[in-house]
């Protein structure tokens, strides 16, 4: 039997990294951009954080305020300039949304393996690896301390950035329905045409709702580092989350309090096959790992098969808007 | 002052169509444009002189003979990935998949070569592993195909997953199939007997893909622009109503075209296991599967254009590659380079579909 109140917090704290892209990527895709570069834009935002953090920890990181601020501007910084280069490229130039996206990736996990391997070198430190100790003794800080009882363990025990994670989705989920701001920004995505003639800035809409998205999902690439890997950066450990953040948004059916507890579901997915007893048998392990994807699918075809209006895709996902084309 | 006709500053329009010059300029110009900034940062970051950078980039890939023979190699198979993902493309299909179905291939590949390698005389085994590839890759493609014909399913985030559960499944095998136990890696498959690997032709190992990749070029041309086939997906690319109508049968061809692309990206599988690692590993595309989304995309779908495209991208990331190591930096430098040209490469299209027009005189408005 698995012990439970072991396993949740460990779910839960893999799951964060995936609610901060998924809600960015939900975000995003309600204003129609299928903003493929989030695993790109993920990257990014863990180098450009671990880039401040790493200078100023250099510099001997004397105040606790600026060890936190540095790193979260950086990081939120270098999503946004990732963010506006897709919106420049995709709303702007009108370009493939699929293309631009995959570029992005290319070109955010390039940057993000490059820094984070060539860091050191550039900076002509004398530390052999990157190990941002004392940033990291911030964001890992829970509110439960040394508490061990299983409420402190399930609720308590988790750095800043995922309480943040959880209250941006809700406050995301809140604008979306209930301001009308997300009313418009929803126009956007089902109907550009319809919300350009009702007078609503397409353009703008597109714009701010992608790059508020990129900056969110750039977090999920700063916990992952800061918090889960301790502060210590190594080559594509950050692996495949990115795409998982995009399965969860469509698992999740563009609703971002939803998403809450399904990242927690394939965070638990994801390290399933730690705690399943499999004995000698290794290989089902590997099977495990795949059961998020699986699940993935299956709501995907779940979904188009009942054809519920309102769990269907933004409807102008992936196209790009000119308004003088009929 | 707030005048109610006020012209935009910026117009854009749609362009009809532009001289085949005039296209080649603007993109040629794109490449120059993103080889100067690449030649900047490289420069920003490394401190060297901006033309020992670009003698570098070039010694990356044409340094020497078994360089070369990487670069022609690595270019094969991307332009065979691409290839494969283009008739989706045209009916505008985003078969986002291509790993996976590479992935499908090359697992059934290496089954055929690790279980039947003994069992059957070597002309045989290669007949099996040719079949069992393609049918892999085209199953792998075939499923999101007939959600989307059948329930219109989004095939981009289908083919997206099916990509993570082949590496899975890869992952799977490759733990069952490990040798010795334990040392989580396949290794060398039939190292000793040979069986099932793809004969050498010519001077080098590498040679027989590249003749593939041309003749698929070739053949893959002809069947998009000169078969029925091509035509229908054309008609279906450009409106499904329109295909409808004319009385194609959408779904059929959906799935049709698909497998078609993953029976492709099965083969492709073929030649990377059985041609040339001759084992098997979760990262053996190498992400071939999203830079041929890109190779194709900026051929606008044209398989003799691919060509150059491939060999773009590839030249790229390989003399990226030669100048990270060149000052002991990360060898990902060469995905930056990739995706700075991308960037410019994509930003171009623009100019090409459309016109930028600014408004007139100041003063003639006024006058209004």
């Amino acid at each position: 039997m698995i012990d439970l109140i072991a396993f949740i917090p460990r779910a839960v704290i893999q799951g964060i990294p995936l609610l901060f892209g998924s809600t960015g990527e939900t975000l995003t895709e309600k204003s129609g951009n299928l903003n493929l570069g989030i695993p790109g834009i993920m990257y990014v935002g863990a180098i450009s954080g671990v880039i401040g953090s790493f200078f100023y920890e250099q510099a001997g990181a004397p105040s606790p305020v600026l060890t936190v601020l540095i790193p979260l501007l950086c990081s939120m910084t270098g999503s946004l300039l990732m963010g506006l280069l897709y919106c420049f490229l995709t709303v702007t130039l009108r370009a493939n949304q699929n293309v631009t996206g995959l570029a992005l990736t290319t070109f955010g996990v390039g940057i993000g393996n490059f820094f984070g391997g060539s860091l050191i070198k550039l900076a002509n430190s004398a530390v052999p690896v990157i190990v941002l100790s004392k940033t990291s003794a911030y964001f890992s800080a829970t509110p439960a301390g040394g508490a061990t009882d299983w409420f402190s363990r399930l609720f308590l025990s988790y750095g800043f950035l995922a309480y943040a994670a959880v209250i941006i989705a809700l406050a995301a989920s809140y604008i979306l329905n209930h301001t009308r701001i997300g009313l418009h920004l929803r126009a956007v995505g089902e109907s550009p045409t319809t919300a350009d003639a009702a007078g609503i800035s397409v353009t703008r809409y597109k714009y701010v709702s992608t790059c508020i998205g990129s900056v969110i999902a750039g977090l999920g690439g700063l916990y992952y580092i800061m918090d889960y890997a301790k502060g210590i950066w190594s080559s594509d450990a950050f692996g495949d989350r990115g795409w998982l953040a995009i399965a969860l948004v469509i698992f999740s059916v563009w609703r971002p309090t939803l998403g809450i507890f399904a990242s927690f579901l394939f965070g638990g997915l994801y390290i399933l096959n730690v705690y399943i007893p499999t004995g000698t048998n290794l290989a089902i392990k590997e099977l495990y790992k795949m059961l998020p994807y699986v699940v993935t699918v299956l709501v995907l075809v779940v979904t188009s098969v009942r054809n519920k209006r309102e769990n269907q895709p933004p409807a102008s996902l992936g196209l790009p808007y000119f308004r003088e084309e009929r | 002052m707030n005048k109610q006709t006020r012209e935009p500053l910026i117009h854009i329009t749609k362009r009809g169509s532009l001289p085949w010059y005039r296209t080649l300029g603007i993109r040629a110009a794109a490449i120059l444009l993103a080889v100067i900034f690449s030649g900047l940062i490289t420069m920003l970051l490394t401190g060297e002189n901006p033309l020992k950078i670009y003698v570098t980039i070039f010694n990356g890939s044409f340094g020497s003979a078994r360089r070369v023979w990487v670069l022609l190699q690595n270019t094969a198979i991307l332009l065979m990935v691409a290839l494969a993902v283009t008739p989706a493309f045209r009916m505008r299909c985003w078969n986002l998949g291509g790993d996976g179905q590479i992935l499908a291939g090359g697992l059934a590949t290496a089954a055929c070569m690790i279980l039947l390698g003994d069992k059957l005389p070597g002309w045989l085994l290669i007949v099996v592993m040719l079949a069992a590839s393609v049918v892999a890759g085209a199953v792998w493609a075939v499923i999101p195909a007939w959600f989307k014909a059948r329930f219109n399913t989004n095939e981009t985030l289908f083919t997206l997953m099916m990509n993570y559960i082949a590496t899975q499944i890869v992952a799977f095998f490759i733990v069952v199939w490990e040798v010795p136990k334990g040392a989580g890696q396949i290794g060398i498959i039939n190292q000793i007997s040979k069986a099932g690997w793809l004969p050498q032709v010519g001077p080098s190992k590498y040679l027989l893909n590249v003749i593939i990749a041309v003749v698929f070029t070739v053949l893959m041309y002809l069947y998009l622009n000169y078969s029925k086939h091509g035509y229908e997906i054309a008609v279906v690319g450009e409106s499904e109503r329109t295909a409808r109508y004319v009385g194609i049968k959408v779904d059929r061809i959906i799935v049709r075209t698909m497998l078609l692309s993953g029976a492709l990206c099965g083969l492709a599988g073929l030649l990377l296991v059985a041609g040339t690692d001759h084992t098997l590993t979760t990262t053996i595309t190498g992400g071939r599967g999203f830079t041929a989304v890109m190779v194709s995309w900026m051929a606008h779908f044209n398989p003799i254009v691919m060509v150059f495209t491939s060999f773009l991208l590839v030249f790229l990331s390989k003399g990226g590659s030669e100048v990270a190591s060149g000052f002991g930096l990360s060898a990902s430098f060469g995905d930056i380079l990739t995706g700075i040209i991308l960037f410019f490469i994509i930003g171009s299209e623009f100019f090409i579909t459309y016109k930028v027009n600014f408004r007139k005189h100041a003063g003639k408005e006024n006058g209004k």
